[in-house]
């Protein structure tokens, strides 16, 4: 019965991850093909064991030498690191000062303000990341209120810019960035800030030396939850960015469809996924360091 | 002995380093101080005292200059201090939950203030390990709070808030969270660093007898009032009333009709009974409403009637509470009144004079207890 209980998981794990990805991981080796599937080698098990032989024998790293050979993946992959790195930061600015009014809010209002953060979850993604294209365009809404109040006398180009992307990433993730940032600031005990204004502190500098520090394992946690999605955000550039912005999910998409190249797709998606493996493990590790200080 | 030379309260000449001059403190609708004023000396050890929601966590606070008076000033060393704000103040607080920082070690908790100060590097490191020597925490200097026991933390929260060497040092139920063998001895080593450093410590308890063993003065408080500020044995012996005396260790209190009598005074307090004889009260009339309170340890207890006792009163023993080195009697008297009578067991258990339901006399002297007006 225990055994079967933590089998579980275990199966889990095995039905809906690494099985789907020893299929990629099969395909990333496989040649292009004009084929249904369209790709070769299939295996074919009526053939037995010289089948499978001669199923193995064709498969090879082709594609991922081919990826280091055109330049379009590494930028690709550099871009997309360099995005999710400026829009995690920008997500830490603007989330911060939220958590913080929340964390310090009466009680009575925070679930309410929870509330407002969460509430957009509640409508489809893609019609939010639409209604940005209805925001950021040059007849968009934000452009009509910025000539009317006479800011700007020409509309501002803004969607299908890499700023349309960082906008409508930081609008996405922020309650990835607010809730374990939140977390860490309301256990923040608030004699600890006396005690430090106590001793000398301005309000200015105890909020450096003591709330900070101590809500480092938050920042940490939102800044992997924030990274980890957004660097294979495919939805986001694609409706807001423009044909400059290059990441890695938009490479994926067009190896797959547009090129019908399901093996070097495949291949981009494995090294992407080696890729997040080393944030994902820092991200697994900075829980377990949590859990631990928290006993 | 030096502590019984030190009083500079009674001196007209002393300057007081703290002062509170009708001082009020309002949140919204609640008044949390009423009032108040009193002094408080140099090198003293001042405990408030009093039940929670008395105010005295906000007079504390009010010191620290976590809040501002509502009306009514507040001088340290002659000054108002009223709009000088926490990090500018001489006064350090150590905090009820300690309030150490997690994040840094116990050196770096205790060098916190001193870094703020712009101390130059040497004289911060001097100074944190004369702390830790007093504190006898030297071994722990590189430990973060979390690995430290909770005698040990408390002891780096005093090292942290005496670095600076304050004029004021403002202790909030410094030992609340240690067991109580631990508490006894920590008041001692408060004590002692009291003494070392010549700090004046106001220190907030709601624990009688941690107040009673430190301090010099006590302040018994009461929704936003003083009741009665004095020294400890004034305040056992000499409560100024039945709130103070109640709230101050053990007491019987007994109710009745004031009758001076020459230099005594006489009080009648139940038909059928003789009236209980004390030294007289100032300004009571015949017939006026007094109270008596007299220490159960005060109030001997014999089989036979006493001769020469002016006051004897029999009743029944109703209930022995055994307490090891004494034994509190629950005497009940016919009227149904319960009268306390504590004995030192100088025999064992089993050689006990009294027993449940045993006649016995209670009787004490014309100067054990006291009356009170209110």
């Amino acid at each position: 019965m225990r055994r079967l209980l933590i089998a579980v998981p275990f199966l889990w794990l095995l039905a809906l991850f690494i099985v789907p990805f020893a299929i990629v991981f099969k395909i990333s080796l496989s040649d292009l093909a004009v084929a249904i599937p369209p790709y070769t080698p299939t295996l074919d098990i009526a053939e037995g064991w010289a089948g499978l032989k001669a199923f193995f024998a064709e498969l090879d790293f082709e594609n991922y030498i081919w990826l280091t050979e055109d330049d379009l993946y590494w930028k690709a992959y550099l871009s997309s690191f360099k995005i999710a790195v400026i829009s995690t930061l920008l997500t830490l600015l603007v989330g911060y000062p939220i958590a913080y009014g929340i964390a310090r809010a009466p009680q009575e209002w925070r679930a309410m303000l929870f509330m407002l953060v969460i509430l957009p979850f509640w409508t489809s993604f893609l019609i939010r990341v639409y209604s940005w294209m209805g925001i950021l365009s040059q007849e968009g809404y934000l452009n009509q209120v910025l000539l009317w109040i006479g800011v700007i006398n020409e509309p501002l180009i803004i969607l299908n810019t890499n700023i349309a992307v960082y906008i409508g990433i930081v609008y996405t993730y922020l309650p990835f960035m607010i809730l374990p940032i939140y977390a860490a600031l309301e256990k923040l005990d608030i004699s600890l800030l006396e005690a430090a204004e106590d001793l000398g502190c301005s309000r200015f500098s105890a909020f450096w030396l003591v709330t900070v520090p101590l809500s480092k394992q938050g920042i940490i946690a939102g800044s992997f939850l924030v990274f980890i999605p957004t660097i294979g955000e495919f939805v986001i550039p694609s409706l807001l960015g423009g044909s400059r912005t290059l990441m890695i999910g938009k490479v994926l998409w067009e190896e797959f469809f547009s090129n019908r190249d399901w093996p070097v797709a495949s291949a981009v998606a494995v090294v992407l996924l080696l890729i997040l493996i080393i944030p994902i493990v820092l991200f697994q590790r900075n829980e377990q360091k949590q859990r631990e200080a928290n006993q | 002995m030096a502590l019984d030379v030190f009083a500079p309260w009674d001196d007209p000449n002393a300057k007081p380093l703290i002062q509170f001059q009708n001082v009020t403190k309002r949140f919204g609708d609640f008044t949390a101080i009423d009032d108040l004023t009193v002094d408080i000396f140099e090198k003293e050890f001042f405990a408030l005292l009093g039940p929670s929601g008395c105010g005295k966590t906000t007079m504390m606070r009010m010191l620290a200059g976590f809040e501002t008076p509502t009306e009514g000033k507040i001088l340290l060393a002659g000054q108002d201090i009223g709009a000088v704000p926490p990090n500018k103040r001489a006064v350090n607080m150590m905090f009820q939950s300690y309030a150490l920082f997690p994040h840094l070690s116990i050196w770096e908790n205790i060098a916190f203030g001193l870094k703020r100060d712009k101390m130059p590097k040497d004289q911060i490191g001097e100074r944190v390990e004369e702390m830790l020597r007093l504190t006898r925490l030297e071994k722990f200097a590189r430990r973060k709070p979390h690995q430290i026991s909770g005698g040990q933390r408390q002891r780096v929260a005093l090292a942290r808030s005496l670095a600076k060497a304050p004029k004021l040092l403002l202790l909030d139920e410094p030992l609340g969270a240690l067991d109580k063998k631990l508490r006894q001895e920590t008041q001692f080593e408060l004590m002692d660093i009291q003494e070392t450093t010549g700090t004046t410590f106001v220190i907030v308890t709601h624990d009688q007898e941690e107040a009673m063993t430190v301090a010099s003065r006590v302040a018994v408080m009461d929704h936003g009032k003083i009741i009665q500020v004095s020294t400890p044995d004034v305040i056992y012996e000499a409560p100024n009333s039945t709130y103070v005396a109640d709230f101050i260790g053990d007491v019987n209190l007994i109710s009745g009709k004031a009758d001076p009598q020459g230099d005594k005074l006489h009080m009648h307090w139940a038909e059928g009974q003789p009236a209980v004889v004390g030294s007289p009260l100032d300004g009571a009339t015949k017939g006026q409403d007094v109270h008596y309170a007299i220490r159960p340890e005060k109030v001997s207890i014999s089989a036979e009637k006493p001769e020469n006792a002016a006051n004897a009163i029999q009743g029944e023993v109703h209930d022995i509470a055994y307490l090891g080195n004494i034994s509190t009697y629950h005497v009940q008297l016919p009227g149904g009144q319960i009268i306390k009578a504590q004995s030192a067991n100088n025999r064992r258990i089993s050689r006990r004079a009294f027993t449940w339901e045993d006649k016995v006399w209670l009787s004490w002297t014309d100067t054990a207890g006291v009356f009170l007006e209110r």
